[in-house]
């Protein structure tokens, strides 16, 4: 085991780039290379049961057996899996900043510009070490309230010491280890991630956040997080990736599993702000996630809400399998490639169910060289009577370097379905620019409130405080797409 | 308060303006009339900074300042406003959002402190009896479904509320029915005061009933070719841009008054 100063990379993190700086926090790193011996030791690392290495083992030698993917629309030199590290932990005592006056004001202004709330500015910033660090004792203080409510939230790997008949009975239940390459590769190994159980009739207190995990920053590549609200719970859940990153091209490959049961809602949003490569479309991460919900019971509503503005490329497609009769699936997603992003995100909408319902709204922003394909698919089984589907995909192209691009998939086996699709392309044009001008507005503010505009369907679906931050963090991005 | 000295403009190559010379004074205001092509609204948009247009030749001053110079929201914070023939739509943001960052860009450019959601909306409110502008159009997305009427009376809308020094309209009676133009223009009215000067630009008399203008000029094919009192434009009205068509500017200024 070798321990390296995170430093190093910092040459990676491009001007643009507001949130590439490097905090000085020792970590300990597993030399490059994956095989069944690498998986052993991070089992072992992490104190797991037997049972746990062997669903990990059964992972790996399937997907042995399986080839990366090729269809999506992105295009990148090919990943080596043997020269990726698959540990990177933080050291149990941290030598980071003690407090806010320790760190770096420019990094205090970056979370200033973003909006993020003191207290959060803190836990990003390393402030406070053990909170961060040790995903563990944060995720204590929101424990206590939680519990009295019966509501567990704790990360993967202690759910795994503390409840593993849930885990057993939940992992993999929606998305087997089998599923595609990236997935089964998570589940082979997966670091940690959340793990959050509502039980009967409780309605979350408060909206779960998992600010405080992105921070084990490396180890996040292959997250695993598990949500299960149990029949007529109610949770949602913000996971924000605003978190300081950077590096070369590196993988990212996670796995975020929800099942909803009768009468349950699952709300679920993203923002996602890795690291998207240079300006010449060098570095920035490969975001490769499986994110999939079942409405596992009459009228469970399962919703989505993304906000993709990072990586170099996002491959993302959070579906929902409708399985109760009446349950509801919803997709709202803003995705924004400048540089030389390239994204290729959607939803998958699987109507089993009768009466089951599905909402798609996506908005695709490309600006700069930056490509972005939507791609989705809508299936309505034989047995879904009545079943019904709106979709409605935008995309706004600023500057002519760019593409958007439009795949919808549609597959209807019953006859009563009824599906509804729009879709519109956009220039930001220049005489909305020149109309915000004369009444005394920056062409970059002009840009980034049309763009707002643009996505305000997507936005209104966020919590108030995210939003707040998604707008802000769409505004950061767009500097200098014009003009 | 403007001075426009011998001003050439193209668009893609054509020469539009072919030597404007105008002098404003605040409280002004002025009607500049013309038939359809004479570059009416190349002035307008010329003077707000529009890139699709070319200054060949020429000066502008603005409070003695160089205004070509300046970037187009840099004009708007100096207080140049220009009220659109066609109002553009901006779908997705808040009338109000948007009014309220123009004003605090203007504020913050006069050293004003930045006014807050509830300051503004109480300024607002006032602003809106001023130009009889209907609550509802505040929350709607800017310009987006109005009808056309409702778009014009925006613009005085947020003229009032940005209070400009240099207004320019721009064909602002355009679409507009009687009713629809004379609430636009009690509008204006109300907004009229000593120190802020008016750039009436139309191509109809009919506007003029309302809003009575000081001085009148009538452009022809990039020039002005007359320039007088409000009576200027009843004469217009009687006998038509023919009569001053066709005439060298020699020509038109030999015509009496009256004939």
């Amino acid at each position: 085991m070798q321990t390296t100063e995170t430093s190093t990379i910092e040459q990676f993190a491009a001007q643009d780039y507001k949130f590439g700086f490097v905090t000085d926090v020792e970590q300990e790193t597993f030399p490059p290379g994956l095989n069944e011996e690498v998986i052993a030791r991070l089992s072992a690392k992490k104190g797991e049961p037997e049972w746990m290495l062997e669903w990990r083992l059964k992972a790996y030698r399937h997907w042995l057996t399986m080839s990366e993917p090729t269809w999506a629309n992105v295009h990148y030199t090919p990943i080596d899996y043997q020269s990726i590290s698959y540990y990177a932990g933080p050291k149990p005592k941290g030598s980071g900043p003690k407090s806010l006056e320790e760190v770096d004001p420019e990094i205090l202004k970056t979370y200033e510009k973003l909006g993020i709330p003191l207290h959060e500015r803190a836990i990003l910033a390393g402030v406070a070490v053990d909170a961060v660090f040790d995903s563990v004792s944060v995720a204590t203080t929101f424990k206590e309230k939680l519990a009295e409510v019966g509501i567990i939230f704790c990360s993967f790997s202690e759910a795994i010491r503390n409840h593993p008949e849930l885990v057993q009975e939940y992992m993999g239940s929606v998305v087997p280890y089998t599923d595609n390459y990236f997935a089964t590769l998570n589940a082979a190994v997966f670091s940690d991630g959340s793990f959050v159980y509502v039980p009967k009739g409780v309605r979350c207190p408060m909206e779960l956040s998992t600010y405080f995990r992105i921070n084990a920053r490396n180890s996040g590549q292959f997250e695993r997080t598990l949500i299960i609200a149990d029949e007529g719970a109610y949770v949602s859940y913000l996971e924000g990736c605003t978190a300081p990153m950077r590096d070369e091209n590196q993988l990212h490959a996670a796995v975020v599993e929800l099942v909803a049961r009768k009468d349950a809602t699952i709300k679920y949003s993203t923002v996602q702000n890795w690291y998207p490569g240079d300006e010449n479309g060098k570095g920035g991460i490969y975001n490769f996630v499986t994110k999939r919900g079942k409405c596992d019971g009459a009228n469970a509503k399962i919703s989505w809400t993304q906000v993709e503005t990072g990586s170099a490329i996002t491959w993302k497609y959070p579906s929902v399998i409708l399985k109760g009769d009446h349950s509801v699936g919803e997709f709202y997603s803003v995705a924004l490639t400048k540089g030389y992003q390239q994204a290729d995100t959607g939803t998958k909408m699987i109507h089993i169910g009768k009466g089951t319902k599905s909402t798609i709204v996506s908005k695709g922003i490309s600006a700069g060289h930056g490509q972005n394909t939507y791609r989705g698919s809508v299936r309505i089984l034989k047995g879904a009577d009545n079943a019904r589907n709106f979709s409605q995909c935008d995309s706004m192209l600023i500057g002519d370097q760019c593409g958007a691009h439009t795949f919808p998939y549609i597959d209807v086996q019953n006859p009563t379905a009824r599906m509804e699709h729009e879709a519109t392309t956009s220039k930001i044009g220049e005489d909305q620019i020149f109309y915000c001008n004369q009444r005394g507005i920056s062409t970059e503010d002009a840009v980034s409130m049309i763009v707002n505009g643009f996505c305000k369907e997507v936005f209104r679906e966020l919590p108030m405080e995210f939003a707040v931050e998604a707008q802000k963090l769409l505004a950061v991005n767009l500097e200098g797409s014009v003009g | 308060m403007l001075e426009i000295r011998n001003l050439h403009a193209s668009v893609e190559g054509n020469e539009i303006l072919k030597g404007i010379d105008l002098t404003v004074q605040p409280g002004e205001v002025h009607a500049i009339m013309g038939p359809n092509g004479s570059g009416k609204s190349t002035l307008a948009r010329v003077l707000a900074g529009q890139e699709a247009y070319e200054v060949t030749a020429g000066q502008v001053l603005y409070d003695g300042k160089d205004l070509l110079e300046m970037d187009p929201e840099d004009r708007a914070r100096e207080g140049v406003f220009m009220a659109f023939q066609y109002p553009v739509e901006i779908p997705g943001v808040g009338n109000t959002y948007f009014l309220k960052a123009a004003l605090n860009a203007v504020r913050k450019h006069r050293g004003l402190h930045e006014m807050d959601a509830i300051e503004f909306l109480k300024m607002v409110r006032g602003k809106m009896k001023l130009v009889q502008m209907d609550e509802t159009l505040l929350n709607r997305p800017v310009n987006e479904g109005f009808s056309g009427g409702e778009k014009k009376r925006n613009e005085i809308f947020h003229m009032a509320v940005l209070e400009p020094r240099l207004c320019i309209l721009d064909e602002t009676d355009s679409g507009l029915d009687i009713d629809a133009l004379r609430i636009v223009a009690d509008g204006v009215n109300a907004l009229r005061a000593k120190d802020r000067s008016f750039l009436v630009i139309t191509h109809y008399q009919r506007l003029l009933n309302y809003i009575v203008p000081d001085f009148v000029h009538v452009l022809v094919d990039g020039r002005f070719v007359r320039s007088g009192g409000k009576e200027l434009a009843l004469e217009l009205e009687e006998k038509g841009y023919s009569w001053l068509e066709g005439m060298t500017p020699e020509q038109i200024a030999a015509q009496p008054v009256g004939a």
